[in-house]
């Protein structure tokens, strides 16, 4: 002890302040610590696992389809294999990866954290319905493994109830068990965005991420249950004959369509809304700007998801339903497709006079909009009566709803992840390797699918294991895109597992961002924030005359 | 190597519908420019490091947003009604139609011409005429795609659904099915064959079974036993079908129904369902007993009956 120094002095000189565990360190390090964890972000992280390893079966999936496809005969895998792996594809893509990609991971993690409280309003309904989504899709990995389904995700009767012998009441029960993690996911949201907003959070100073998840969880909790009575009497007809979809059992099978896409439209929106939430935060941070038009992008959320309940139809303009009917489903696809236009001008216009930083996450956003643009517009195809007649069961939808789901929510997904990376895991990935990915994403996905709107209105029908020859040039050019976009994809899985031990610290703002969840370390603590923060000011109080840094610069 | 963009376009229908599709991709073209122009401009403009003018804007905001709300919201009207005018000249076959019918099942497609000829996977027509197809399936739901035509019709078990198309040039158009059906659904598929009038009837005359499809279903009619209570002096017992076919029929419970194809066949196979006014159900069904295809053929004889009739 230095005698000499007065005591004052020694006083003066502030204690480090005690660092706050990491949700990694906090609540131990172990499996099991992380198998019964009720933190809303060791959760967002078990289901990023489980859904990268769905995506991959997938993926694997659409790459032995591409592969079939690439000439003319059925050659490389016959017809039931083929019917097998693209109601793999579609099943575990929809259920198994796109609903859960954006609400159950990064919403997950973020949604807490945006709001500035210490978790969802139900921590252990939360891993119940991580427990359920694995349950059901391991139920569905085991319809596989037996020998598979041949129906498509759509299960139309009565072929799924009658004709087919392969799994279906197996993999039906999967996606039952799947749809009611949907619905625990979306009451979760629901009650924690109503209840557990930091004080001064209003709803008005929210930010749009959470009311397109908002959005999102209403049409989980309103439209799933449709789907889990569909299925459970799909399963009755099939088990026990009784007649419900079977003409031959007094049945009526296009009641089965009205039922699937009573939900499954309005889950289109599920797997968009999302996307189009990120890309907020995204657009807005990047071009340090607040958004334009704030109002008008919540509440086209909120429209997008009312409306879509009333769209259902449009997937039945051929199947002898009555000509008025499409009158009506007609007008209100064109009807849906007024909210999403105006979030795209609003987007755009939050460029306008900004300060725009093209980092990975911008790339990612900027994609977004285009092929969300496209495929929204192309939407508009499909809406007009006249032509949806000659291009529905075509590849001009596949190519329509991969550019809303792929080029839209999985692009999304990936900005989302991206943005949010070093809050998640405190490290940074490298930038050039980042933005490089996401060129080659957006390269390989236009080769792969906007060849497909053509051979579509070629007359190539969806769902075939063989094709006439005149379709060959296009499903060339598209399986040649597709291995693009498949390096695309690989990139990140490379990289970001890389960063995990070699990427340079995060700090706790890397973009200068205006959230709460920018406002904790990061990692972030276990309960997140050390004082619960008071929010004074709307959301994306950018302003771009200022000179600012970003981590990359 | 050819890069095709369109289809053959082998009827107005077809020519009708690419107009639409034009229409459509001119607007997408111009939303894209409007959207990606000033999009790429900013980037550019603002990007950061470059020198620009960031002061807030003063833009009046609310006042573009209902422009870009109710603009769009215009042209998709308009679209609407050139989507749903077209629609409904696909969905009516004009009057004077030939009809021809068409049952699908795992997987092919069985045609029966009125003039009792039958093919698989093949349909051959005469140019210049409208063909009405009359479609159901024996199994699961299919549906007929002629692409060249810019037409598509599921073919559901059950029901009777239609399908018209008018070919203007004589060729060999490809037929599809574009309803999932299982295993060999990608070769589900077959030829429309359009002939000029005179080969046409060279076809028909050379396929002729010597009994048309009328003369088909009146033996079937006997044999069945549907004539000891629909004909002759027995009619106190069973509606008389003379005169039947596109009439309306009032029923017992006081509803009016129009005698279509579809009334017919549940006529047939649930004689309870539908109980003509002033009789008692004393039919027995007869699902199980006659096909698909019998049952076409009952329904070709029994409005051969509606037009004897005075």
């Amino acid at each position: 002890m230095n005698a000499t120094l007065p005591q004052t002095e020694t006083l003066e000189i502030p204690k480090p302040p005690k660092r706050l565990l990491t949700y990694f360190e906090d609540g131990g390090r172990t499996v099991g610590s992380w198998l019964l964890t009720t933190d809303h972000k060791r959760i967002g992280i078990l289901y990023l696992y489980s859904i990268v390893a769905f995506f991959t079966i997938g993926a694997i999936a659409a790459a032995i389809m591409r592969l079939e496809l690439i000439t003319p005969a059925g050659d490389l895998v016959t017809s039931d294999t083929y019917n097998k792996l693209f109601t793999i594809h579609g099943t575990v893509m929809v259920w198994f990866f796109l609903i859960p990609s954006i609400p159950s991971v990064l919403g997950n993690f973020v949604v807490p954290l945006m709001l500035g409280a210490r978790d969802l309003a139900f921590p252990r309904l939360n891993l119940l319905s991580w427990y359920l989504f694995n349950l059901g899709g391991l139920l569905a990995l085991y319809a596989i493994a037996i020998g598979g389904v041949d129906t498509g995700w759509t299960f139309y009767t009565p072929y799924s109830s009658t004709f087919t012998n392969t799994h279906v009441v197996t993999m039906v029960a999967g996606v039952f068990m799947a749809g009611f993690s949907s619905i625990l996911t979306g009451l979760n949201f629901i009650v924690t965005t109503h209840k557990m907003r930091a004080p001064g959070l209003t709803w008005f100073r929210l930010p749009l991420f959470l009311w397109s998840n908002y959005a999102t969880s209403v049409i989980l909790v309103m439209a799933t249950p449709v789907l889990a009575m569909t299925l459970v009497l799909l399963s009755i007809e099939r088990i026990w004959g009784v007649g419900v979809f079977d003409p031959q059992l007094g049945g009526d099978p296009v009641l089965f369509q009205h039922l699937f896409w009573f939900y499954s439209h309005p889950a289109v929106y599920i797997m968009i809304l999302p996307g189009m939430g990120v890309v907020s935060e995204l657009v807005t941070c990047f071009a340090r700007k607040p958004i334009f038009g704030y109002h008008f992008v919540a509440f086209a959320s909120m429209a997008i998801a009312l409306i879509g309940f009333f769209v259902w139809g449009h997937h039945m303009f051929t199947s002898g339903a009555s000509v008025y009917s499409g009158l009506v489903f007609s007008i209100t696809s064109y009807l849906v497709a007024v909210p999403s236009a105006i979030k795209v001008f609003n987007w755009t216009m939050t460029l306008h006079r900004g300060r725009i930083f093209l980092n990975t996450p911008m790339l990612y956003a900027l994609g977004f909009i285009g092929l969300f643009t496209v495929g929204g517009l192309t939407g508009l195809f499909l809406a007009a009566l006249a032509l949806d007649v000659h291009v529905t069961d075509t590849y001009f939808v596949v190519a329509h709803f991969h550019y809303i789901m792929v080029g839209g929510m999985v692009t999304g997904f990936l900005g989302g992840l991206h943005y949010w990376w070093p809050k998640i895991t405190g490290r940074l990935y490298p930038e050039s390797l980042g933005r490089l990915a996401a060129l080659i994403i957006f390269i390989g996905f236009n080769l792969t699918f906007f060849p497909q709107y053509v051979m579509g209105y070629l007359g190539m029908v969806r769902r075939y294991h063989a094709y006439a020859p005149e379709f060959q040039i296009y499903h060339v050019m598209s399986s040649a895109g597709a291995s693009i976009l498949g390096v695309g994809y690989l990139l990140p899985l490379i990289y970001l597992i890389w960063s995990l031990k070699h990427g340079k610290k995060a700090p706790a703002n890397p973009w200068n961002a205006t959230g709460l969840e920018w406002q904790t370390p990061s990692p972030p603590p276990k309960h997140n924030f050390a004082q619960t923060p008071i929010v004074t000011r709307p959301p994306y109080q950018y302003s771009a005359e200022t000179e600012e840094h970003m981590v990359y610069g | 190597m050819t890069f095709p963009i369109l289809p053959e376009q082998a009827s107005k229908i077809a020519t009708q519908t690419d107009n639409l599709c034009w229409g459509l991709v001119s607007i997408s073209a111009a939303v894209c420019l409007i959207v990606f122009v000033p999009m790429i401009y900013f980037l550019f403009k603002y990007r950061n490091g470059h020198p620009a003018d960031r002061s807030p804007s003063n833009l009046p905001q609310t006042r573009i947003e209902i422009a870009w709300t109710i603009l769009p919201l215009l042209i998709f009207m308009c679209f609407y009604v050139w989507g749903a005018k077209a629609y409904f000249n696909i969905e009516r076959p004009p009057p004077g139609a030939m009809e021809i019918n068409v049952i699908g099942k795992q997987w092919m497609w069985k045609v029966q011409h009125p003039e009792g000829n039958r093919e698989i996977d093949e349909l051959h027509v005469p140019v210049g005429r409208i063909v009405k197809l009359t479609m159901t399936s024996q199994d699961v739901i299919h549906d007929f795609f002629l692409p060249a035509f810019r037409t598509k019709q599921d073919v559901v078990p059950g029901r009777y659904t239609t399908e018209w198309f008018q070919a203007d040039k004589i060729g060999t158009y490809h037929l599809f099915c574009s309803e999932y059906c299982g295993t060999s659904h990608s070769h589900m598929e077959g030829r429309v064959i359009v002939l000029s009038q005179a080969d046409y009837q060279a076809w028909l005359t050379e396929g002729q079974p010597g009994t048309t499809l009328a003369e088909s279903g009146e033996r079937l009619f006997r044999e069945l036993g549907c004539s000891g209570c629909h004909l002759g002096q027995s009619v106190i017992r069973a509606p008389p079908l003379q005169g039947l076919f596109g009439k309306p029929v009032p029923l017992n419970d006081g509803t009016v129904v129009i005698a279509d194809e579809g009334y017919i066949r549940d006529s047939i196979l649930l004689p309870a369902k539908q109980i003509t006014g002033g009789y008692t159900n004393d039919m027995p069904s007869f699902a199980g007993r006659v096909s698909e295809d019998e049952l076409l053929e009952l329904i070709a004889y029994i409005k051969t009956l509606g037009s004897q009739s005075p």
